[in-house]
This record gives C-alpha cells, sequence and structure tokens, in this order.
C-alpha cells in the first residue's frame, strides 16, 4: 500500500517537473493568437476600427472586444480572413465604412508652410522634412491612412489613388461573353442574363 | 547515338512552319522613326541616359542598366532622340511604357566598336560586357544573359543550346541556324568558356533537318566538340524544362533552377548574339522576326529593335481580311494592343490573324473533369485542379498544388473539350499570388515602421523622465549644498535637539555609574 502510494506520489512529481521545466522551456511570448490576427490586418494604422493601431484592434479581437467586421482596408477578404480564422460567421462591413482603393498621400509641396504637423500624425514615419521646411511623402513607405490630411493647417495633403500601371498590372479574371441566345420571354431573358457571366 | 528521354504529355498542333522556310532571312530596310523601349528584358527598367534633342549613333548606349536583373538599351541606328515619353508597347495590359522615339538620320553610323577575344577575360569581365551590351535571352523570356552566367560555385555540367523551336509558325531560330550556324557555334563557344560547361549539346527538334546540318557542318569547322541531338518534334518540347529533360534526363526540381541540377540552356539567338557582342563589339540591335499568318510573303526579317510593327507587316503583306495581331506563336503569344508598337528583343514572330486562320474561341462550358488536360501537362500538373482553384481565388490550395511549376504552355487549353481558357486562369491566380506576396511585404514593412516609431515614443518619454528625476535629484543635492542662514526657528529647534541629545547622554552615564557601584558593592558583600 505505502510503496504503491510513494510510487505514484513519484511519478507526479518527476511528470510534474518536466511540466514545470516545458512550461518555462517553451514559454510563448506574448499571445499567438493576437499575432495571427494582426497578420490578417492590413498594417495601415488608420485607426478607421476606432483603435489606435492594428496591434491594439488584435488584441481587442482576440480578446473578444471587438467585431471582425471593422477594418474598411483589409476590406471583405480580410473579414473573410479573419473569419476563417476565428472559426467565426462572416459579416458585412460594419457602419457606413466603404473600401476605398488603395491610395497614397501627396504634398502640394508649393503650399506646405513646414509645420510639422503631419509628421506628428503619420505612424509609419513616411514623411520627411522639418519645422519651417518642405515636407514630402515617402511614396513606398505611406500605407494611405489618411491621418495626415486632417492635420494639415493649410490643406495641402491630398490622397491619390496608385494608378494601375505596367509594373503593378496584373492579368485579370478571365471574363468573356458567351453565345447570346435568342430570347422571346422572360425567362429567357433571365437565362441570358446567367449567360453573361464567366462559368463556375 | 543518344539515348533520349520523353518528358510526360505534350501535344501536335498544326506546325504551319513552312510558310515562312521558303525565302532567305531579309534585312528590313530602315523606317523613318523607331521606338525604343527601356524596358525591354526581364527585371527593372533601364534608366535613360540621353536627352531629348540628343544626336546618337548607332549602339550608342541610350539606357543603363539599373538593378541585379536589368540590361541595356542602345540606339539601333544614328539620329536623333525627338521624344523620351510614356507610349504603347507590346505588353498583354496594353499600357504603355517608357521609350525613345529616334529619327534616323540614314548614315546608320556606328560608335567606335570593342572586338574582344574572351579568352583574355575573366568571367566578371565577360558577363559585365554583355551586360552592357544589353544580350538578354531571345527564346521570348528576355531573361538577361550575364544573370545567367553568373552561377556561384556551381558546376555546369552540360550546356544546351535551345534549337528547338516547338511554337507552331515560328522559324526565327530555324532560318538563322541554317543561315548564320558559324556564328551560334562560336557563341556557344563562349558561353561554354564563361560557364565551365563539360558537354554542349544543341537541340532541334527533328523538323528542322536543315538547321541541323548546317549546326554539324559549322561545328566540324570549327573543329570543335559540340553535339547535335535531333529530338521529336513535340509540343512544347522546347520550354527549357523539357528539353533538358529530353536531352539530359534530368528534371529541375519544383522551385529550383537549371544549374541546380548542373545544366544551363540558352536559346540559339542569343549564342548568336553573344558571339555578335564579344567577337564583333556589337550591342543586340536587331533581331530575326518571322512574319506570317494571314499574309501574301510569309518571311524572315532581320530587323532593328525599335522598328513598328505596322512597318514589317507591310513588308509581308498582311491580307485584307486581317484582323489582328499575335506577337509569338499561336499557343503562348499575346495580341498586340496596337498594331504600332514597336519591335523588341522578345518579338521572335508577328502573326497576322483573321476569322479563317483563328476562328473565334468556341463558348467555354463547364469543366466535365475528362482530365484530358492531365495528360496533355508536360509539368506532371493537375490542371483541371488547379483551374478549380483558380476559379475559385483558392489560392492557398492552387500554390500547393504547384501553380507556379505550370509553364502556360497552353497545351490543357488546346485540348480541352470544354473549350476553358485554363492559361489565362493559372496567369490571373499567378499574379494575383504574387500581388498578394507584395503587399504582405509592405504590410510587414509598415508594421515594423510603425512598432519602431511606438518604441521611439516610449523611448523619448523614458528619456525625459530620466532627464526629470536626474534634475530634480540635482537640485535636491544643491540645496544641501547652499550654505543659506538658518531661521531663528530652525536655530531654536536644533538647540532644543542638541539638550535633548545632552540629557540622555547624562541619563546613560549615570544609569553606569549607578550599576558600577551596584557590582562593587555586591563583590564587597560576598
Amino acid at each position: 500500500m505505502l510503496s504503491a502510494l510513494l510510487v505514484m506520489a513519484g511519478i507526479a512529481i518527476a511528470l510534474g517537473a518536466v511540466l514545470g521545466y516545458a512550461a518555462i522551456k517553451f514559454r510563448v511570448e506574448g499571445n499567438p493568437l493576437v499575432d495571427k490576427i494582426d497578420a490578417i490586418l492590413p498594417q495601415t494604422q488608420c485607426g478607421q476600427c476606432g483603435f489606435p493601431g492594428c496591434k491594439p484592434y488584435a488584441t481587442a479581437i482576440a480578446a473578444g472586444e471587438a467585431d471582425i467586421n471593422k477594418c474598411p482596408p483589409g476590406g471583405e477578404e480580410g473579414i473573410h480572413k479573419l473569419a476563417e480564422l476565428l472559426g467565426m460567421e462572416f459579416k458585412p462591413l460594419g457602419g457606413n465604412a466603404v473600401p476605398k482603393p488603395k491610395s497614397v498621400a501627396f504634398i502640394d509641396e508649393a503650399t506646405c508652410i513646414g509645420c510639422t504637423l503631419c509628421i506628428q500624425a503619420c505612424p509609419v514615419d513616411a514623411i520627411a522634412g522639418a519645422a519651417k521646411q518642405m515636407h514630402t511623402i515617402i511614396a513606398a513607405e505611406c500605407t494611405g491612412c489618411e491621418l495626415c490630411v486632417a492635420p494639415c493647417p493649410v490643406d495641402c495633403i491630398s490622397m491619390k489613388v496608385i494608378e494601375e500601371k505596367i509594373t503593378n498590372w496584373k492579368w485579370k479574371y478571365p471574363v468573356y461573353a458567351l453565345n447570346t441566345v435568342e430570347t422571346t420571354n422572360v425567362a429567357g431573358a433571365a437565362l441570358q442574363k446567367t449567360n453573361g457571366r464567366a462559368p463556375g | 547515338m543518344r539515348k533520349l528521354n520523353h518528358f510526360h504529355g505534350g501535344i501536335h498542333p498544326p506546325s504551319n512552319k513552312t510558310q515562312s522556310t521558303q525565302v532567305a532571312i531579309a534585312h528590313a530596310p530602315l523606317p523613318s522613326k523607331l521606338i525604343v523601349p527601356f524596358h525591354q528584358h526581364a527585371g527593372e527598367i533601364a534608366k535613360p541616359v540621353v536627352q531629348v534633342g540628343d544626336h546618337v549613333l548607332k549602339g550608342q548606349l541610350i539606357g543603363m542598366p539599373d538593378g541585379f536583373v536589368s540590361s541595356a538599351v542602345h540606339a539601333p541606328t544614328s539620329g536623333t532622340i525627338t521624344a523620351i515619353d510614356l507610349q504603347l508597347i507590346a505588353h498583354p495590359s496594353g499600357l504603355p511604357n517608357l521609350c525613345a522615339t529616334l529619327i534616323p538620320d540614314g548614315k546608320d553610323e556606328w560608335v567606335e566598336r570593342k572586338a574582344v577575344d574572351y579568352r583574355d577575360h575573366s568571367q566578371p569581365e565577360l558577363q559585365q560586357l554583355l551586360r552592357m551590351n544589353g544580350v538578354v535571352g531571345l527564346g521570348g523570356a528576355a531573361f538577361p544573359s550575364d544573370v545567367k552566367l553568373r552561377i556561384g560555385k556551381q558546376k555546369i555540367k552540360t550546356l544546351i543550346l535551345n534549337g528547338a523551336e516547338c511554337e507552331p509558325y515560328i522559324t526565327c531560330d530555324d532560318m538563322l541556324m541554317r543561315e548564320r550556324a558559324n556564328e551560334i557555334v562560336q557563341g556557344a563557344q563562349m558561353l561554354r568558356f564563361m560557364l565551365d560547361a563539360d558537354e554542349v549539346l544543341y537541340g532541334v527538334e527533328d523538323n528542322k533537318p536543315e538547321a541541323i546540318a548546317a549546326l554539324q557542318q559549322a561545328i566540324k569547322e570549327s573543329n570543335l566538340n559540340h553535339d547535335v541531338v535531333a529530338i521529336p518534334t513535340v509540343y512544347p518540347g522546347g520550354s527549357a524544362k523539357q528539353l533538358i529533360r529530353v536531352l539530359t534526363g534530368l528534371e529541375v526540381p519544383s522551385g529550383k533552377l537549371p544549374t541546380d541540377i548542373g545544366v544551363q540552356c540558352f536559346n540559339v539567338a542569343t549564342a548568336y548574339s553573344v558571339c555578335r557582342a564579344l567577337a564583333h563589339g556589337e550591342p543586340l540591335l536587331s533581331r530575326i522576326i518571322t512574319i506570317t499568318g494571314n499574309v501574301r510573303r510569309a518571311q524572315n526579317f532581320e530587323a532593328l529593335i525599335g522598328t513598328p510593327i505596322d512597318y514589317l507587316v507591310a513588308l509581308g503583306e498582311a491580307l485584307s481580311d486581317t484582323d489582328g495581331y499575335i506577337m509569338g506563336g499561336p499557343m503562348m503569344g499575346i495580341p498586340l494592343p496596337s498594331v504600332h508598337v514597336p519591335v523588341v528583343k522578345a518579338t521572335n514572330c508577328i502573326i497576322a490573324t483573321s476569322a479563317k486562320l483563328f476562328p473565334q474561341p468556341q463558348p467555354s462550358m463547364p469543366c466535365i473533369r475528362c482530365t484530358r488536360c492531365v495528360e496533355a501537362c508536360p509539368a506532371d500538373l493537375q490542371p483541371q485542379d488547379l483551374y478549380w482553384f483558380a476559379q475559385s481565388k483558392e489560392f492557398g490550395k492552387a500554390q500547393k498544388f504547384s501553380l507556379f511549376d505550370c509553364i502556360e504552355c497552353g497545351a490543357c487549353s488546346y485540348v480541352c473539350p470544354s473549350h476553358i481558357p485554363l492559361v489565362q486562369y493559372y496567369r490571373f491566380a499567378k499574379s494575383e499570388i504574387r500581388a498578394r506576396e507584395h503587399d504582405k511585404q509592405l504590410a510587414d514593412q509598415a508594421r515594423v515602421r510603425h512598432e519602431f516609431r511606438e518604441h521611439r515614443f516610449e523611448r523619448e518619454k523614458q528619456e525625459k523622465a530620466d532627464k526629470l528625476a536626474a534634475r530634480e535629484a540635482a537640485a535636491q543635492a544643491a540645496k544641501l549644498a547652499s550654505t543659506q542662514p538658518l531661521t531663528p526657528q530652525q536655530l531654536a529647534e536644533q538647540a532644543d535637539l542638541e539638550a535633548r541629545r545632552e540629557h540622555i547622554r547624562e541619563v546613560a552615564q549615570s544609569s553606569v555609574e549607578n550599576t558600577a557601584v551596584e557590582n562593587t558593592t555586591e563583590r564587597t558583600g560576598n
């Protein structure tokens, strides 16, 4: 009886030691779910979700304090990805926010008075300039968050939609006209309508 | 006799090559205007180094290579640069790109040409020479040749010269091999020297007996140890990976390069331009182009880069029912956005199309999973699955099914009984995946920058707090050290304190004396 107890106690202590060691050795820094959510978010750092950046929003989603449909730059695709990751139902974009085409800020350098307010507002340090010196946007770093537009006292910042150029051109989803069908009635017209799209 | 291997699948479309091989290569006359794009190669666009109004000589550098994968661009003839602006080019997007417009002066006056003996130069020097001479792969992808020669420490066993030319209609390599085999062989020898390859093989499809004979003759005359191999005519036998498979039996692993298995592959026309660049000091200024399809005189022309395609088409006398033009072959070529676009280094063939020659594709039907595409796929893929994932935009799954091993040869679309434009779906999926990866990189960059900004704010706050604390501590110390006279109240307090201390000392003293007295009494008592 005593030996059995000792054996069981011994095993318990040994396993406990292993678990304790593993907990220290393989300790996960931070919340891995937050990082996974953060990886899906577009990192515009625009604050349109009501949080001061993508990471705080990710943290709030992970804690169950925020909905997954608050990120307009991520668009519906981002919501789909979040829903898949978190095992939730897809929700359409919340509020009256609409996803805009990707754009970059542009400073009209002739109007700029060098007040540095936009530099302070930029979440990714994408504006170069100094006090009473003209400022300019580093276009390659700009996330298009629009946070610099409002603080400008002379309204010299505008958002420019990134145009399709040969360097960023993409092959389009194949869409081709199918045979037009002679229509004589409403059902036929409906049939023709559905035939107008790509198959599949 | 070399034992040949086979690749999976492949198709046998009607070759339509004899139309354009009846007469020799003709030199296209000098057009009245040349439009030279600065981006004719894979990689980064060349930087313009001339200005509007400059007079340039034939072979003068006008575009400087910019970046690791880039190549030089030269003036194809002497004349005046009249514009450097965005012009329509042969690109599937139909979008314009930066071009120089050159009005020839008709003198065709060369810059100073410097021929070199390749044996006197180191490999990096030769690579730089090819880069500055604008030598790129002329098989269609226009990949800078110098980058393909930078192999590091890898050992190249086999150098393959690709003269397969498997696409229907195209005969520019065939005619080049027939007429200029000597220079191809010399170029191949130069490439062999630069790669230090053990053997040199020419892969030529067996529907080009004249080209094979010409190459063999040239090799015999120059007394070199090269080997011309006639390979079976199967489309796409001229695709690099498939040709390597046929000639060596080796398979290029997914995501790897031929050099990883000790093979490197160049087009025969590239070897020709390597020879022109090194042995004659001539940059890549012209190329052979097949004008065929719905034309009266199908023929190969040697035309300057920048020649407007309508000019060439006029030489071939396009028929009146022509309704469009394809650059490249009918399988992989791209429809031209306009017939006024210029010839570039990648232009191997122009096919005039008509409703009779290329009837409108039949309407697509749903995929019935007959797997005929699987039988035809030369890359051993599952095209029907790739189609399914691409059309439903499940890009992750498409990637898992090796979408990026697809060579876009079009064999699957060719055999599809439902007439689904499969390759268009793969192209869409590939470019979408690439764009997403690019966006992801940008997002990661933005995250790093944002986090660093937060970190900087944190640090600045900490520094400010530290500074404040230090200042306060300094003020305290200064206060103590100061010799300000004390107020009467403080003096009174101090005196009070002193008096108390005195009292305590007295008490302590007396108690010690008392105990001492008691001790003495006890001792005497004993």
